[in-house]
């Protein structure tokens, strides 16, 4: 059976106006279910810590308003300042991530027999859990029989117990979490790289493009996707390191290890935790400053979207 | 015997409690998780069953350290008829909330006043009593006695003859103490210890109360004492990589040669290769004269949550646990001490010990993270940590617990 416009222009008549309803009810319908499990996943917890924020409250007993006290504290707690300072440390070296994982794509961006598999070894830490990388560089640099220590040994250098010192227990929980992190950047640049134009390659070469200025002025360029997206999760990865800190510190030597994630948890959740409201306020100041990078990605991401169209 | 199957897979995935009780069905959760509670909770659960045979017993076994958080949850969302936790402030917050049940009756009714008395203090809080204690256990030195025996070392009864003892092992390349701060909590037996023996019992009561400022000298006292142990190296150093467990080697290889502990230290000490006669123990020394013996026994105990849907039941469960045929069974499995005066203490040197130094302290204290409220622990135990690797910073750790009290006990 043919269906020609007449048909359609006669029989179809009453459907017209409901057609016109649908087209406006179907998205909104698609839409409803993602959009309830936003709201009551993430919006409404959201919502309820702010407001959990403004109470002393240990959890099971009752509530009592205490207005901005918790942050009045939070602006006179040592602990709140050295998990922001480690924060920062964290958001700055982490970044060393991006660099790393494009040297190590462009080195794996050749065709070599079995480079697969040697790019698939470079991924292995990022599909490892983070707990386990964390229990790995605890071992590593374990003062009794880590290997770090025996080679200090080897060599007749004393080297110190990093998690056991305030000065090194940051940094060297950062390089256990930049490891990962670099396969991740890696892998991002990788399928970059496969979108690399040859064409413009080919004329960079023909003008006497080489190396370093290459890189920087026809291959760089084409990667500012995969180098905007890099850097966006390394923040993200920075800020919301905790299961690194947890596993390899639990925040100490006397909590100069401490992230703002980790302190929440302690605060709010943890076995001496019970400060339900205080746990909030840091989670409201951590949400704040996320919000700063989850912004400045969803504006430049609506400005993609907009200059396409 | 099926539920008990059923309580231990269901552990296996951290249950919530989500068991509704049908009448004359008794809930239990407990942090059991570990092979000899686990294996002691059944004995307990089989005898009570033998005795109530019309009592159908559902048990839920929760993973040690996860059962802290979870006890939260199933306390205010769907509460058991019978919790495992433990004494003193540390059951404060639920008692505070009306989520435990007062228990004073089941203590009248079965005599436990005499019976259970040197816990009795310990499970009351405003006048009324709130659980029923299941068990304790010593803590104090536990150290190497064939070491101390090739070096002539005699047992240091005071801190003088310790730091002797100390000098003499140091002197022949054994760092005297090992310790592991990681997890915190093992820095506050020897606050709580130096404490209980420099000011003593009530001293320690009221200043875990929030009744004394840390900036007391009497407070400060306690700290120099310590410090004889930290400027003189004499305790292992890099503690803070390792927890307690991982501190043990030291000992078992003869690095190290005495550790402040609870009596379960034993169990991993002869698991890592000690013999039951290379090991001893001792009270912790004498150091000011003439204060009424005192000495740190944590308790653990069983509760009735305030909603339990089987109370007579549970009443029933309590009132067994603390006989002295429940005691005795748990408490051979277990290797701890039994509270009631009626049970027998199993045939164990380190039990014996510990009981003939218990029978004679006149003040129990529960353990700095028991005695003093959670937050406060915290970050008391957290200076002590920061106290043994900067002793200098003192002042600052001080000032800093200070505030911490004023804010967590409401003083000025």
């Amino acid at each position: 059976m043919t269906t020609t416009t007449a048909d359609i222009a006669t029989t179809d008549w009453r459907a017209q106006p409901r057609r016109r309803l649908s087209r406006r009810v179907a998205p909104a319908l698609f839409l409803a279910p993602a959009l309830l499990m936003f709201l009551v996943y993430v919006i409404a917890p959201i919502f309820a810590s702010m407001r959990i924020s403004l109470y002393d409250w240990d959890g099971v007993g009752k509530m009592t308003f205490v207005g901005l006290g918790n942050y009045r504290e939070l602006l006179g707690d040592d602990a709140f300042y050295t998990s922001l300072k480690n924060n920062v440390l964290w958001l700055v070296l982490y970044m060393l991530a991006v660099p790393a994982g494009l040297a190590v794509a462009l080195y794996l961006n050749q065709s070599v027999r079995g480079i697969r598999l040697v790019k698939s070894l470079f991924f292995f830490p990022f599909v490892i859990s983070q707990v386990v990388v964390g229990v790995v560089f605890g071992w590593f640099y374990d003062p009794q029989f880590g290997i770090l220590h025996s080679i200090g040994k080897l060599l007749g250098v004393a080297t110190p117990a990093v998690l056991a010192d305030e000065r090194y227990v940051t940094y060297g929980i950062i390089a256990a979490g930049l490891w990962p992190q670099t396969a991740y950047c890696m892998i991002l640049y990788l399928t970059g790289l496969n979108n690399v134009s040859p064409d413009q390659v080919e004329a960079a070469r023909i003008d006497g493009a080489k190396g370093l200025r290459m890189l920087r002025h026809v291959v760089l360029p084409q990667l500012g996707p995969a180098t905007f997206i890099a850097v966006v999760v390394t923040v993200i990865g920075a800020l919301r390191s905790f299961d690194l800190v947890s596993t390899m510190t639990h925040g100490g030597p006397y909590g100069s290890s401490r992230v703002l994630a980790f302190y929440m948890y302690e605060e709010a959740l943890s076995e001496y935790g019970y400060r339900m409201g205080y746990g909030a306020a840091i989670a409201v100041v951590l949400f704040a400053i996320m919000m700063v990078y989850i912004s400045i990605f969803v504006v430049r991401m609506i400005r993609q979207d907009r200059g396409k169209r | 015997m099926k539920n008990f199957r059923a309580g231990l897979m269901a552990s296996a995935f951290i249950l919530a409690g989500a068991v509704s009780a049908l009448a004359g069905t008794l809930v239990i959760n407990t942090d059991t998780s570990d092979p000899a509670p686990k294996k002691a909770m059944q004995a307990l659960i089989d005898g009570f069953k033998a005795k109530n045979p019309g009592v159908d017993v559902k048990w839920n076994v929760f993973d040690h350290e996860g059962y802290k958080s979870a006890i939260r949850n199933f306390l205010t969302a769907d509460p058991p008829d019978i919790v495992s936790w433990y004494a003193g402030n540390r059951m404060a917050p639920f008692v505070k909330a009306g989520l435990f049940a007062d228990v004073s009756d089941v203590w009248k009714a079965q005599g436990f006043d005499k019976t259970l008395g040197s816990a009795l203090s310990a499970m009351t809080i405003d006048g009324k009593q709130w659980g029923v204690p299941q068990s304790y256990y010593q803590w104090g030195i536990y150290y190497r006695s064939d070491i101390f025996k090739k070096l002539g070392i005699a047992t240091p009864k005071t801190w003088d003859e310790l730091l002797a003892a100390c000098a003499t092992l140091k002197k022949n390349g054994i760092t005297p103490f090992s310790l592991g701060s990681k997890a915190l909590w093992p820095t506050a037996g020897w606050f709580d210890y130096l404490d209980l023996r420099v000011n003593g019992y009530a001293f320690h009561m009221d200043l875990t109360n929030g009744k004394i400022p840390w900036t007391d000298p009497r407070v400060k006292a306690v700290f120099a004492k310590w410090d004889d142990m930290v400027k003189n190296g004499y305790i292992m150093a890099d503690h803070p990589a390792f927890d307690w467990q991982e501190a043990v080697p030291q000992m078992v290889q003869g690095k190290t040669a005495m550790y402040v502990m609870g009596n379960f230290a034993v169990a991993v000490m002869e698991q890592g290769g000690l013999k039951a006669d290379q090991i001893d123990f001792m009270p912790f020394p004498t150091i000011t004269p003439g204060l009424p013996p005192a000495e740190e026994a944590p308790i653990d105990s069983f509760h009735i949550p305030a909603k339990a849907k089987d109370m007579a039941d549970a009443k029933k469960f309590l009132a067994y646990l603390g006989s002295g045929e429940a005691q005795t069974k748990i408490n051979d499995i277990l290797g701890q001490l039994p509270i009631s005066t009626d049970a027998k203490v199993g045939d164990d040197k380190f039990l014996k010990a510990g009981l003939a130094v218990l029978s004679k302290a006149q003040g129990v204290a529960q353990f700095f993270d028991r005695d003093a409220p959670a937050d406060m622990a915290k970050i008391g135990m957290e200076g002590f940590q920061e106290f043994l690797v900067h002793p200098d910073h003192l002042d600052a750790i001080l000032a800093r617990l200070e505030a911490a009290r004023k804010r967590i006990y409401k003083v000025n």
